[in-house]
């Protein structure tokens, strides 16, 4: 009797995903649902991050790439099992409500204000993001927001509020679409805007805009997190695999792949692995 | 880059990735084919016999169906995406059926939208055909179902150019589509082609992200094969045209 | 034998306010060529619409082979024994075959027997050859003729002709008319004939009816209303000093 519940116990402990390399016929691949923001997919980053998680788990991961607003909610209303997202905020809210469990950091970059090289509003001196904003206010120079729910609009109004500001006028324009054509609507306007480093790199070369100011540390800090869709919320969900995607986030594995990313493209990286720099 | 060259560009990679077959390309274009084309064939099964009962029938509520047909004809596709996704996804009503950010879910969008279209259009073909060509149906004996089957084939030229104006408003829609479908495309094309293939991305969505990215190349190459798709569609039927 | 195949009694027609007919009663016998006369909008092809089923008179009893119209529980039955047509000639949007073989495949005869039935037919009516052509492209006259074929080729029992000879070349006309007795002599076809045309009801008919602004003024036979009409109108219609 012993023996049968320890035999029980045992199999129970060995998860899925290191059965596969034992079984001979593999079984059609799990489906593991990520929504999750643009900056992510459209660097290409999710593209290689992903692809050895599937090898060695068979599964396919199904991106959904929405910005960081929908994706929380595309997981409140239970429809990915996972998300990735940058907007602290808003992430804490969606915890606290129960719609999502095992936040976990993984990677960060900073924001950066780009606008034309001659910088009008001069904020290349600016001592810190919100003084950057209120020069550009002040000379009311073009300023173009994403104006949607993304991560990067988020921190673009809290940025703002730090500078006691409500932008409005005709030099703040609101545009409503992803960070690439926003980046697009700047140049064009010949003003500035706020993006994620990954993505402006990612633009470099289609753009005349240059980064203008940067590396603030309390408000340009723009950290990624990956949280499940908790299962007490909705049981179809497939949190055992959720976590098991998580916890790959952080492995040295997949913190080497983020580290690396992007420097033989942008000749530097687009993301900072969160937890690397602590072990080494 | 000014314009011109982004459709230069635009141009030669769309060439270039019809020519190579590319995975990629094939398997979004793929996907477009497989959803508006179920969808319009689902959508003309239900709309054809829907306007030959509007047009033959009397019953209660007709009037009621008709000014539903008419109004489903501009219904806003992100306005029909959003109602489905919020049955859809597994905290709404229908959750239970597991269809969000499914290639079922696209279709069923594009039905809804599209339904209205080939009734609608269907409707203003069957009342095209003169009435005098009815009553001679009758003058020579047939029946009802004569009568139907005679209106079908006067009508029929109306009929397929509804079908066609629905699979090309299918193939053209995006707003729906991308919201219950979620533009997915496996890992290795999440940022646009690559080595993955097209789960719920088609060529509509793939142009929004792309443009999103402002990859214009990419985008503008899409949408060449886009139009070469609908293009290929009202020649086939222009062929069966002149061939009646 | 002379039998009676429609019997009208008191039978009247309206359209909103307007009256078409008024009070008619008339008699229509089994094998006889019954040439309804009068001038244009006096009411003929209303009442031919209500001989073959069309219209329901809003007045007065209509009785076929002495059962009630009311009562008659298949009407599509009752009129396959008929064939009426149109002033206009109706074409369908198909071969001339196809067209003058409407009448047959409905009554799905078989195919070599059809190709037969509308070779005669085409012969008759001087289309042979013409089976292959689009209807469309039929000259009018052309197109009357087919529609007079399409109409006697199955051999109806009863033909309701609404001015068969409108659009016709003097050559057609003698051609249609003769066809028209020949149908009655030799397929003892009971045929009711409207028509303006004077000398053609002095050509064929056997009997005649005379109708003016809804009214039948006269029904006797052809001799009598001809050379002894019994009613001052009837006779200042048929010299021709009717005054409108």
């Amino acid at each position: 009797m012993i023996l049968i519940s320890l035999i029980a116990g045992c199999v129970q402990k060995i998860p899925a995903g290191d059965l596969t390399s034992t079984t001979k016929t593999a079984p059609p691949p799990q489906e593991l649902v990520l929504a999750t923001t643009t900056s992510t997919c459209d660097t290409g980053l999710l593209d290689v991050l992903n692809k050895k998680f599937e090898e060695t788990n068979n599964v396919k991961i199904l991106t959904v790439c929405e910005g960081t607003g929908k994706a929380i909610a595309t997981g409140e209303l239970g429809a990915a099992d996972v998300v990735m997202v940058h907007a602290v905020q808003a992430e804490l809210i969606a915890v606290a409500n129960g719609s999502f469990i095992n936040r976990t950091y993984m990677m960060y970059n900073y924001f950066v204000i780009i606008g034309p090289e001659n910088d009008p509003a001069g904020i290349k001196t600016a001592k810190n993001a919100s003084d950057a904003l209120s020069k550009i206010a002040a000379r009311q120079s073009q300023f173009i927001s994403r104006g949607d729910e993304s991560g990067t609009y988020k921190m673009e109004k809290s940025i703002w509020k730090a500078a006691n500001i409500t932008p409005a006028g005709t030099w703040y324009q609101s545009v409503g679409k992803g960070m690439g054509e926003t980046i697009v609507t700047a140049n064009i306007k010949e003003g500035y805007t706020l993006s994620d480093r990954g993505t402006y790199l990612s633009m470099k070369d289609k753009t005349d805009l240059r980064i203008l100011f940067e590396a603030d540390q309390t408000y340009l800090f723009n950290p990624y997190h990956v949280m499940a869709v908790n299962p007490a919320k909705f049981q179809n969900v497939k949190y055992d695999l959720a976590i098991r995607y998580i916890n790959y986030t952080t492995s040295q594995q997949a913190q080497d792949i983020i580290r690396d990313f992007g420097r033989d493209k942008y000749g530097e990286a687009l993301f900072t692995p969160a937890i690397i720099n602590e072990r080494r | 880059m000014n314009g011109a060259e982004f459709l230069y560009g635009g141009a030669v990679k769309a060439f270039e990735l019809i020519i190579n077959l590319d995975p990629y390309v094939m398997s979004i274009t793929g996907v477009s084919i497989k959803v508006s084309g179920t969808a319009t064939i689902l959508a003309a099964l239900t709309a054809i016999p829907l306007a030959f009962a509007l047009s033959f029938l009397n019953f209660r509520g007709k009037q009621g169906l008709i000014t539903l047909v008419n109004t489903g004809m501009g219904l806003p596709p992100v306005f029909v995406g959003l109602f489905i996704y919020v049955m859809l996804v597994p905290a709404g009503p229908l959750g239970f059926l597991k269809m969000i950010l499914t290639q079922e879910a696209m279709i069923l969008a594009q039905y809804i939208l599209v339904t209205p279209i080939i009734a609608g259009i269907s409707l203003a073909a069957i009342k095209a055909v003169p009435g005098p060509i009815i009553e001679t149906v009758y003058t020579l004996g047939g029946r009802e179902k004569d009568a139907v089957i005679t209106t079908l084939k006067e009508a029929k030229f109306g009929i397929i150019t509804a079908i066609l104006a629905g699979l090309g408003r299918a193939l053209a829609e995006v707003g729906a589509i991308l919201i219950v479908g979620g533009n997915i495309a496996e890992t290795g094309s999440i940022a646009g082609i690559g080595e993955g293939l097209s789960r719920t991305r088609t060529l509509t969505t793939a142009i929004v992200s792309e443009t999103s990215k402002w990859d214009i190349s990419t985008a503008l190459a899409l949408g060449i094969i886009l139009i070469s798709l609908n293009l290929s569609v009202n020649l086939l039927a222009n062929f069966f045209r002149g061939r009646d | 034998m002379v039998e009676d195949l429609f019997r009208i009694e008191n039978l009247s027609m309206s359209f909103g306010d307007k009256k078409i007919l008024k009070n008619i009663n008339l008699v229509i016998h089994r094998g006889e060529i019954f040439a309804l006369m009068g001038p244009s909008g006096a009411g003929k092809t209303t009442l031919l619409r209500i001989l073959n089923f069309f219209e329901k008179p809003a007045g007065g009893d209509l009785f076929f082979e002495g059962t009630r119209l009311s009562h008659v529980r298949e009407i599509n039955t009752v009129r396959q024994r008929m064939s009426l047509l149109f002033q206009t000639p109706t074409v369908f949007n198909t071969s001339v075959f196809n067209n003058v073989a409407y009448g047959l495949k409905v009554r799905k005869m078989d195919r070599t027997a059809i190709e037969k039935k509308v070779k005669d037919a085409l012969t008759i009516v001087g289309l042979q050859g013409k089976e292959r052509q689009k209807a469309r492209t039929l000259s009018g006259g052309e197109a009357q003729r087919m529609a007079f074929a399409r109409a006697i080729v199955y051999d109806p029992e009863i033909l309701f002709l609404d001015e068969p000879t409108t659009n016709l070349d003097p050559a057609n006309v003698a051609k249609i008319e003769e066809i028209i007795m020949q149908v009655c002599d030799e397929k003892t076809t009971t045929i009711v004939l409207a028509t303006h045309n004077i000398p053609q009801v002095k050509r064929i008919a056997n009997r005649v009816g005379l109708l003016l602004n809804g009214e039948l003024i006269e029904v006797s036979s052809k001799d009598q209303i001809f050379n002894s009409p019994s009613d001052a109108r009837a006779s200042a219609f048929i010299k021709g000093d009717m005054v409108y």
